[in-house]
């Protein structure tokens, strides 16, 4: 198993805020490794400083693109991606620009298509190219989900970062989300999968950290994760309200 | 007033609109791009008449020593981050884009322009003098503000624009200039007189408005710019950098500028200081189109123009007062009929 990505003593400041708080973390080539955990756990600071969003401390090294962890732009020209929760496409311009922005990085490389690029994205997309001349500020939320992940696959990434694909999503789209990144793994993406939906996530991952309070909490195999009791407690139990009460139970046992 | 009268005054209105209009778009596409209201670009255009008329005068113009001593600053600014980053391929960049094009461009002033240079050459070495001091003045005193709020950067702005004055009478001299412009003898159309000057403005303006509106609306990389403006975070993620941004804007900001300065040279006396109330009209005319809307921006500006002609006529004395005074009811429709953007949403 190759590591893609490993951070070690990791952690994110706001101020006095510790939002990540000594994380080490692996990703392999050719798996998902799922990163959960409730809201406000730092899941989102973690994956932004990853990408060269926002300064951290500790150590980040992508062993197979030595370079990339230089700046976002040598991250983008090794093909890591990011998909971030806030989606951040460009409201005002059309589905299509918003796509061949996507690919903007690699508008100078040798041989480089942006045709064969777009039609890729709407063969996994239909939906996108019905709307391409549709404004990006104008889709549904599950639409503007696919477009914010379509412009991360411009770039035919080799490792995906993907921040809360699911959330405010309608369950159907939710499924739907879920089957096309199931997709990209048997692709051969790589992915790193934030998720708060934490069965979904766990159901399709090879391996799992759980965050809390910016720490891990638990980490390991996904079906191991999947078999704790304390998650099955906390995450996975039937009902919403009986999870929330779980997590906080989980938070007061700190 | 009668017809004829009416005609020369419209057509003088266009004409000097039209050159409002080439500041208004520029002063928009700044501000969609970098949130920055740049007051000095009506100095920039001051200074282009101003250089221009020194090269015919056969002297070196004093704007090779602003852009020298920019230059070196931004230059300086820049190697000491490559440094501080240990970035060898940015320090390469910094020493190409404000090293060499630079030394270039003020070797070719100082060394190449005779007096007896045609006309032509003398304006594109006048012209490259200038749109070179806009990125310039975008990395020594927008790029470290980037974050700030847009009432910081006004506040920048005002202050980079009363440096450039200052600037321009010490380098410059107090003296006002008119320089050569579209030569010709004037002809009739439709029985009107119009001399070739008044073409080649509304050529020239027709031309520079029409190329920037392909660059941004078909170029991927003119969308790029857009999308660093919509989506800083989105921007960055697929590799747009802002800063490339922001410099690459005012590189075109600044060739607007040296344009515009080519245009308005023969038909007005400029002196150092002639670029605020420049300035001032092209940004009454992007305050129309509510510093956004780029058709409405124009239109503004060929009403500043039109305005001011017949204000001159009527009322010479009260001529810029007159135009000024226009803003306000504009104003008071655009607050009533447009709802405000949410501000803050990034």
């Amino acid at each position: 198993m190759t590591a893609l990505l490993r951070i070690e003593r990791f952690s994110v400041r706001y101020g006095r805020l510790l939002a990540v708080n000594d994380v080490s973390l692996e990703a392999h080539a050719g798996e998902v490794t799922a990163v959960i955990g409730p809201n406000g756990a730092g899941k989102t600071s973690l994956v932004n400083a990853i990408m060269g969003l926002i300064p951290f401390e500790g150590s980040l090294a992508f062993p197979a693109w030595p370079a990339a962890a230089r700046s976002i732009e040598a991250r983008i020209r090794a093909r890591i991606s990011l998909v971030p929760e806030t989606r951040d496409l460009f409201g005002p311009m059309s589905v299509l620009d918003n796509l061949r922005l996507g690919a903007f990085a690699l508008r100078s490389e040798v041989g480089f298509d942006m045709a064969s690029r777009l039609t890729g994205v709407f063969k996994l997309f239909p939906r996108l190219a019905e709307r391409r001349e549709q404004r990006a500020d104008t889709l549904s939320g599950g639409e503007r989900q696919m477009l914010a992940l379509g412009r991360a696959l411009m770039l035919r990434p080799s490792f995906l970062m993907l921040d809360e694909p699911s959330l405010g999503l309608a369950p159907l789209i939710v499924a739907e989300m879920f089957r096309i990144i199931q997709r990209l793994k048997n692709d051969g993406v790589s992915i790193l999968l934030i998720e708060q939906n934490a069965r979904a996530a766990l159901r399709i991952s090879d391996r799992a950290y759980v965050l809390e309070n910016g720490a891990v909490h638990l980490a390991g195999g996904a079906s191991e994760i999947a078999a704790d009791p304390r998650i099955i407690d906390a995450y996975l139990g039937g009902s919403m309200t009986a999870a929330d009460d779980g997590r906080q139970r989980l938070s007061g046992r700190r | 007033m009668n017809t004829d009268v009416a005609l020369i005054l419209l057509q003088d209105g266009l004409v000097s609109g039209a050159v409002y209009v080439l500041l208004a778009t520029a002063l928009v596409l700044v501000f969609s791009v970098t949130r920055v209201v740049f007051v000095p670009q009506g100095d920039l255009v001051a200074f282009t008449a101003l250089t221009l008329s020194a090269f015919e005068a056969g002297q070196p113009p004093g704007t090779v020593w602003i852009l020298i001593v920019a230059a070196a600053i931004a230059l300086a600014l820049d190697v000491i981050e490559a440094v501080r980053l240990r970035d060898r391929l940015h320090a390469t960049r910094s020493l190409l884009r404000f090293g060499l094009v630079p030394t270039v461009i003020v070797m070719a002033a100082l060394f190449l322009v005779p007096k007896t240079a045609p006309l032509a050459w003398k304006m594109a070495v006048s012209a490259a003098l200038i749109a070179c001091l806009g990125p310039l003045i975008y990395r020594i005193v927008f790029q470290p503000l980037a974050a700030a709020s847009p009432l910081v950067l006004l506040i920048a702005a005002v202050a980079a624009h009363l440096g450039l004055s200052s600037i321009g009478l010490h380098v410059f001299g107090a003296e006002g200039v008119r320089t050569e412009g579209f030569s010709g003898a004037p002809f009739a159309l439709f029985g009107m007189i119009v001399t070739p000057q008044a073409v080649g403005v509304l050529a020239s303006s027709v031309t520079v408005v029409t190329a920037l509106y392909v660059f941004f609306r078909f170029s991927l990389r003119g969308r790029a710019l857009l999308a660093a403006a919509h989506n800083r975070r989105g921007a960055e993620i697929v590799g747009i950098s802002t800063v490339a941004a922001g410099r690459t804007v005012f590189l075109l900001t600044g060739i607007a500028a040296a344009i515009s300065g080519l245009l308005i040279g023969p038909t007005t006396t400029l002196y150092y200081d002639s670029g605020f109330l420049l300035g001032l009209k092209g940004f009454v005319g992007a305050i129309v189109g509510g510093m956004a809307v780029y058709p409405l921006a124009a239109a503004g500006a060929l009403l500043v123009g039109t305005v001011e002609a017949f204000a001159s006529f009527w009322a010479s004395a009260y001529r810029d007062v007159i135009v000024f005074l226009v803003i306000i009811p504009v104003l008071f429709w655009r607050s009533v009929s447009t709802v405000a953007p949410e501000d803050g949403l990034e």
